[in-house]
């Protein structure tokens, strides 16, 4: 039987890339899923004009929270943080190219909430996010 | 605690017990399921079992032909409930080897029948500075419960701690009984986890000459083994009927019966009562004082049909069998490179719940990996995070056995395990 786990989900799980810390980061939020112990964390730098000019994730977990919080790094960097707002799970389930289950969702999609809880909360608008953000888990 | 050397063996034929194990696969349906064209190989028994035919033509035979409210009705079906449901409550105290019925309280499982321990016997015999004896290898149930009590009460928790080998430290045990005591004691009979099974008779009769009352959580034993509570000499015992072939939402308190009667009602309601009055009631005596409001009915029902089927085949019986099983498991794992299997090596000490992790593949990673060839496995912290701990790791991977499993499925893991490397490139 076919695996989820491609050589694309491997080589990003044991070797991310944008893995580690930003000092002084203008947006940086943190996020674990209880049931599997994930833990992911999010550092964004902004230039001039809102976009994103760096970004890194930290954290420990299964191949799928890791190796989709590492792509979507990827994914975002460069973007303006009106683009980064319109990114949807089907972004993100995409990139790791393959079915999962409900439980394993959670660990895919970590990484999306952790983003967009630090740009809402960043923007001001957490509030009136929540909605969105609970449906990412 | 962790082992990876393996010990070769010759294949030991379990057929000579004979233990029909093909037989038994007959009466499960569930195991004939197939997903994406695999038959499944079920290795989550410790989280639930399966059921028998005969398990759940009883729950379709009570809800067909005789289901009624018990107790209350003065009519055909609703006396051949009633008595359908007390030969249950019998046959589970003669199962376990109780004094009488009485001693028998039906509850939703293990973990209400420890929580009505703590709530009723606890928040009347403990206070300020009181110890509560536990382990390092409880399950969440057996813990949470303490913790709200001693919040309650200012009692406190002592722990005992556990050996590199996945058994109980007995001297800290020792220790923790000579240092100021304890009101109770309360330990699992066998690990969900690590499949340890505790040697809780010798510590029951520790306890005792410490006054010490001790609560045997009995969830993972009770299915798998012969349990005698009057050999055990144990105060209070919680299984849940589920791990037992029987249905979901029922399970058992047994109590020595001097204990139930001085113990306060659980819950209030109707059954429980002989009188009420405006300002006050009074109570029946146990085991119906603590079961109020219109109860499982036919989970006891379903739970006393899974107790016929297990006797049956009989405990001692399971119990070899899975004792080689265990064996088997132990040898064909160990043989894979790069495995961490916790608990002891021992099957005459365990149960076939076997925990492990493999190289640096997520135990929710391996779990994914094992479904993808229709394999059922739990990962996680199993409910034991104070276990995960002590262990060192956020998690494992646990495949855990039960009577209709075979040597073919431990197999289908093993090689499983190795494709799981294969894609981890391992
Ligand atoms: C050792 C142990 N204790 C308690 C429980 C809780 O049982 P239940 O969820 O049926 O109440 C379990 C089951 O997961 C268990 O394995």
């Amino acid at each position: 039987m076919s695996s989820i786990y491609s050589d694309i989900i491997l080589d990003y799980y044991r070797y991310p890339k944008n893995k580690g810390q930003i000092t002084n980061p203008r947006i940086k939020a943190k996020d674990s899923n209880p049931l599997c112990g994930d833990v992911v964390e999010i550092q964004m730098q902004l230039d001039g004009d809102n976009r994103v000019s760096e970004i890194k994730f930290d954290g420990h977990g299964c191949a799928i929270s890791q190796a989709s919080a590492s792509m979507l790094t990827e994914l975002v960097k460069g973007k303006s943080l009106d683009e980064v707002r319109k990114i949807a799970k089907e972004n993100v389930l995409e990139l790791i190219g393959g079915e999962l289950s409900a439980v394993r969702m959670k660990c895919a999609l970590l990484s999306l909430k952790v983003l967009k809880t630090g740009v809402y909360t960043y923007l001001g608008s957490l509030e009136e996010s929540k909605e969105e953000i609970s449906n990412l888990s | 605690m962790q082992t990876s050397k393996s010990t070769p063996r010759p294949k030991e034929r379990v057929s000579t017990l004979a233990f029909d194990v093909a037989k038994i696969r007959e009466d499960f349906p569930i195991l004939h399921r197939q997903v994406d064209g695999r038959t499944i190989a079920y290795l989550d028994n410790a989280a639930t079992t399966q059921k028998p035919k005969q398990v759940i033509d009883t729950l379709v035979n009570y809800y067909t032909n005789y289901n009624a409210n018990i107790h209350r009705g003065i009519y055909r079906i609703s006396e051949e409930a009633t008595a359908a449901h007390e030969a249950a409550r019998a046959k589970i105290a003669q199962f376990i080897n109780a004094n009488s019925p009485q001693e028998i309280v039906f509850v939703r499982g293990t973990t209400e029948a420890i929580n009505l321990v703590a709530q009723s016997w606890g928040r009347h015999n403990l206070g300020p500075g009181d110890g509560i004896i536990l382990t390092q290898m409880e399950h969440h149930s057996n813990i949470v419960p303490w913790q709200l009590l001693c919040r309650e009460k200012h009692s406190h928790l002592k722990y005992v701690g556990i050996t590199d080998d996945g058994h109980l430290d007995g001297s800290d045990y020792q220790m923790q009984l000579e240092n100021d005591g304890a009101k109770l004691v309360t330990v699992s009979h066998a690990s969900n986890v690590l499949g340890t099974i505790n040697p809780v008779r010798e510590m029951i009769r520790d306890a005792h000459k410490h006054n010490s009352r001790v609560l045997v959580d009995a969830a993972q034993s009770v299915p798998h083994m012969p349990v005698d509570v009057q050999d055990l000499d144990c105060d209070f015992l919680a299984f849940s009927g589920h791990k037992m072939c029987g249905p979901t939402g029922i399970g058992v308190l047994y109590a020595k019966k001097e204990l139930l009667d001085s113990m306060p009602p659980f819950h209030g309601g109707g059954e429980m009562i002989r009188e009420v009055h405006m300002y006050e009631s009074t109570w029946k005596d146990p085991p119906y004082k603590f079961e109020a409001g219109t109860t499982n009915i036919a989970g006891a029902i379903g739970l006393g049909a899974a107790v016929d089927y297990l006797n049956q085949i009989g405990m001692r019986k399971i119990r070899l069998y899975e004792q080689e099983l265990t064996r088997y498991v132990l040898d064909s794992l160990s043989r894979i490179k790069g495995i961490s299997i916790y608990g002891p090596r021992d099957p005459t000490q365990r149960e076939a719940v076997v925990s492990f992790n493999v190289g640096d593949i997520h135990a929710h990673d391996m779990a994914t990996l094992l479904d993808e060839d229709a394999i059922c496995v739990r990962s996680g912290h199993h409910c034991a995070q104070p276990l995960m701990e002590r262990l060192g790791v956020s998690a494992t991977t646990r495949a855990s056995f039960y009577l209709y499993n075979t040597e073919q499925e431990v197999d289908r893991l093993a090689e499983s395990l190795e494709r799981a490397k294969r894609v981890f490139k391992l």
